[in-house]
């Protein structure tokens, strides 16, 4: 049996997975990035080879994603993120069209063929407007917990609409609604609103074909799938491994590089990356 | 396959030649700069050399000394010093760095600049105006704006004998009358119709040169790189219009091509895609910048920048020397019309060289400190995808400001262009023939 795995060494964090030749994850992992990118990557790939019960040497091939992709020193090469999670939404989610990557600092649009393959994307520009980075910021400034963000949110009776999409802002305008004494869900609703407005803007530059598919870490966020399904009319494709479409992404690419040494080479076969 | 080693003299010798004519050029402005003289200043977008030579006004490229600041990794101090003057971020970076310049007496990484004796700019930019006026303020020189009339409708050209072609020439021809009566004050001199006819003579082999150059660029592989060599080139076509050494230049430089074309020589070892860049280079990184499209054996075949950046050069246009000054506003409306086209209307010129070029892909490079190039980038790539199956990026830095230049975000996109392009060139191969 061939084992191959993906690392995407993200900015906020990094995840890894491993997969058989029948493409059926058999551990993955994720951990926090902190400032050595390097040993995120090597920490990652240990604990999804501790839940996988396999050992190293039994990984035929690995590819890095994401932007610490280079410094998976241990891997066998390299596949950019937005390739990647493209490949993944479309193995997971075989309908899929658009996938919508929302991660700690950017947000990328993707439009993808049948097979996964790329063919448009848009990503945010050189700030974390609309990104999960903005809702850190605003629970922070609620003193709220990440992992409540979402459901809070959705107590929500009267939005409140924000109108910094800025990271930096984001968090003076939240305490000044706080000060006219806005609801906290009134207001944390008016964050997830206008993210889901500015990641449908990228979107649209993509053009929203459905099926979509929602990844990243953001897809944790009960309220973000709400708000994002609102604005684009169009039911999310979302799965507990969302947070890993990178990943195995990456891991898939790495299986099709192991599947593609074994074959005669006068057997014609579909070039991968 | 010949290699350069091969072919030592000919092969790489406009790239040497236009180094070297740039340095002279530097020189021959610190000397005017040093002896107290004054210069011509004037834009690349109707620059009106022809005229300015004829005077023998040395000519200054604020343009052209900005994007140096960027190329010799300097551009932040220049930017920072306008900045600290109350010039904000969000507005042109080449201003800017000529801002910071003036207040340096001129003195610039390549030499020193000297002082406007005049400024002569079109409509073809509308940063142009208020940047000429800041000149005037400070040196109460006199500036001459030359309003171009430009394409009324996209796709729709009006051409000689045409009414409104007419028209407009005319009151392009009355503007030239116009400069000629300033240059005379300006220089004390008096104008000599015959030094124009040769200014024009040199200008039209300049012109019919680099149109040869641009379409010998076809060959597979490519002659030279649109982005990286074709910078240089235009250095000359800009500075050296209507001059003998510009002539000569662009004469050895169709030699050259022709040359690496009959022997093959590429410049790149392993060309696998073949691209065309719409915008101004990002000059702040400017060899990486185009490091990461060759490392995946990219190369940049042509280029909206050589196009509107030449001032319209690039059309091969030919003055008819026996009516000087009607032929010069014929042409002056011709090119810089079309360099005006070339940013705002460059989705149709693009869709007539994909099959000539043998284009694999089309860069959109939006800067965030110039909307006059890249307002309707994203509208002209979204009328190209419609129009054609070329695969196209969209990738936005700056010209000049390295602070909203991201390598690593860049990459990302780049690497991810090319994985899609190499995928789906894989595929082809592997489908079998029909």
């Amino acid at each position: 049996m061939a084992y191959a795995a993906g690392v995407d060494v993200g900015s906020t964090q990094t995840k890894a997975v491993i997969i058989d030749e029948a493409r059926k994850i058999v551990g993955r992992a994720l951990i926090d990035t902190g400032a050595n990118v390097v040993v995120a990557a090597e920490n990652a790939f240990d604990k999804a080879l501790e839940a996988s019960k396999l050992e190293d040497d039994e990984i035929e091939y690995v590819i890095g994603t994401g932007y610490g992709r280079y410094r998976v020193t241990f891997g066998n090469a390299q596949v950019t993120e937005i390739s990647c999670h493209g490949r993944g939404a479309a193995h997971m989610f075989p309908g899929t069209r658009t996938v919508v990557d929302m991660g700690g600092q950017d947000t990328k649009a993707i439009r993808v063929a049948a097979n996964g393959e790329i063919l448009d994307f848009c990503m945010n520009d050189k700030c974390a407007a609309g990104t999960g980075r903005f809702l850190g910021a605003a629970a922070a400034a609620l003193d709220i917990p990440l992992g409540d963000l979402g459901a809070t949110a959705l107590r929500s009776t009267k939005t409140v609409r924000i109108s910094t999409t800025c990271t930096v802002f984001a968090e003076s305008e939240v305490l000044s609604w706080l000060g006219k004494g806005k609801k906290i869900e009134d207001i944390l609703w008016g964050v997830h609103q206008s993210i889901a407005m500015r990641s449908a803007g990228l979107m649209r530059r993509v053009g929203v074909e459905e099926q979509v598919t929602f990844t990243g870490g953001v897809t944790k966020n009960i309220a973000m799938v709400k708000a994002l399904e609102e604005k684009l009319a169009v039911r999310l494709n979302v799965s507990e491994d969302s947070h890993f479409m990178g990943a195995l992404g990456a891991a898939l690419f790495a299986l099709d590089r192991i599947v593609a040494s074994r074959a005669p080479h006068d057997a014609p076969q579909e070039v991968k990356l | 396959m010949d290699t350069q080693i091969a072919h030592p003299e000919i092969v790489g010798r406009g790239n040497r030649d236009g180094a070297q004519l740039f340095r002279e050029w530097f020189e021959g402005l610190s000397k005017t700069a040093e002896d107290g003289g004054q210069a011509a200043y004037v834009f690349v977008m109707g620059s009106l050399n022809e005229i300015l030579n004829t005077f023998d006004l040395p000519v200054v490229f604020p343009e052209i000394n900005s994007l140096q600041t960027a190329v010799r990794r300097v551009a932040h101090e220049f930017l920072d010093q306008a900045e600290d003057l109350g010039y904000s971020p969000d507005i042109c970076g080449y201003v800017k760095a000529d801002v910071a310049l003036q207040h340096r007496g001129g003195a610039h990484p390549m030499g020193r600049v000297p002082k406007p004796a005049l400024a002569v700019l079109t409509n073809a930019c509308n940063t142009y105006i208020k940047w000429a006026e800041i000149w005037e303020r400070m040196y109460k020189c006199p500036v001459f704006t030359m309003d171009i009339p430009g394409t009324r409708q996209g796709g729709v050209v009006t051409k000689p004998g045409e009414l409104d072609f007419e028209n407009d020439r005319g009151y392009v021809e009355a503007q030239i009358r116009e400069l000629i009566l300033l240059c005379e004050k300006t220089t004390g001199r008096k104008f000599d119709i015959d030094r124009l006819r040769e200014t024009m003579r040199h200008a039209n082999e300049m012109s019919a040169c680099w149109k040869r150059v641009i379409e010998l660029n076809r060959s597979r592989p490519s002659l030279f790189n649109a982005l990286t060599d074709g910078t240089i080139y235009l250095g000359v076509a800009n500075g050296f219009r209507g001059t003998p050494a510009g002539a000569r230049y662009f004469r050895e430089l169709v030699e050259e091509m022709e040359y690496k074309a009959a022997h093959k020589i590429g410049t790149l070892t392993d060309e696998k895609y073949r691209l065309v860049f719409i915008g101004v280079p990002c000059y702040p990184i400017f060899r990486r910048f185009n490091e990461l499209f060759t490392q995946w054996g990219g190369t940049f075949v042509n280029s909206s920048y050589l196009w509107f950046a030449s001032g319209g050069l690039n059309l091969g246009h030919q003055y008819d020397l026996a009516r000087p000054i009607e032929s010069l506003a014929e042409g002056v409306l011709i090119s810089v019309r079309d360099a005006m086209d070339s940013m705002f209307h460059q989705d149709r010129m693009i869709e007539d060289i994909l099959e000539d070029f043998h284009v694999d892909g089309v860069i959109y490079h939006p800067i965030k400190s110039c909307r006059t190039v890249s307002t309707g980038l994203a509208d002209a790539r979204r009328h190209l995808g419609r129009r054609s199956a070329v695969d196209s990026l969209f990738i936005e830095s700056d010209l000049m400001d390295k602070r909203v230049v991201s390598e690593a975000q860049m990459k990302n996109r780049i690497d991810a262009f090319f994985e899609g392009l190499t995928a789906r060139r894989g595929r082809a191969k592997a489908a079998p023939a029909a």
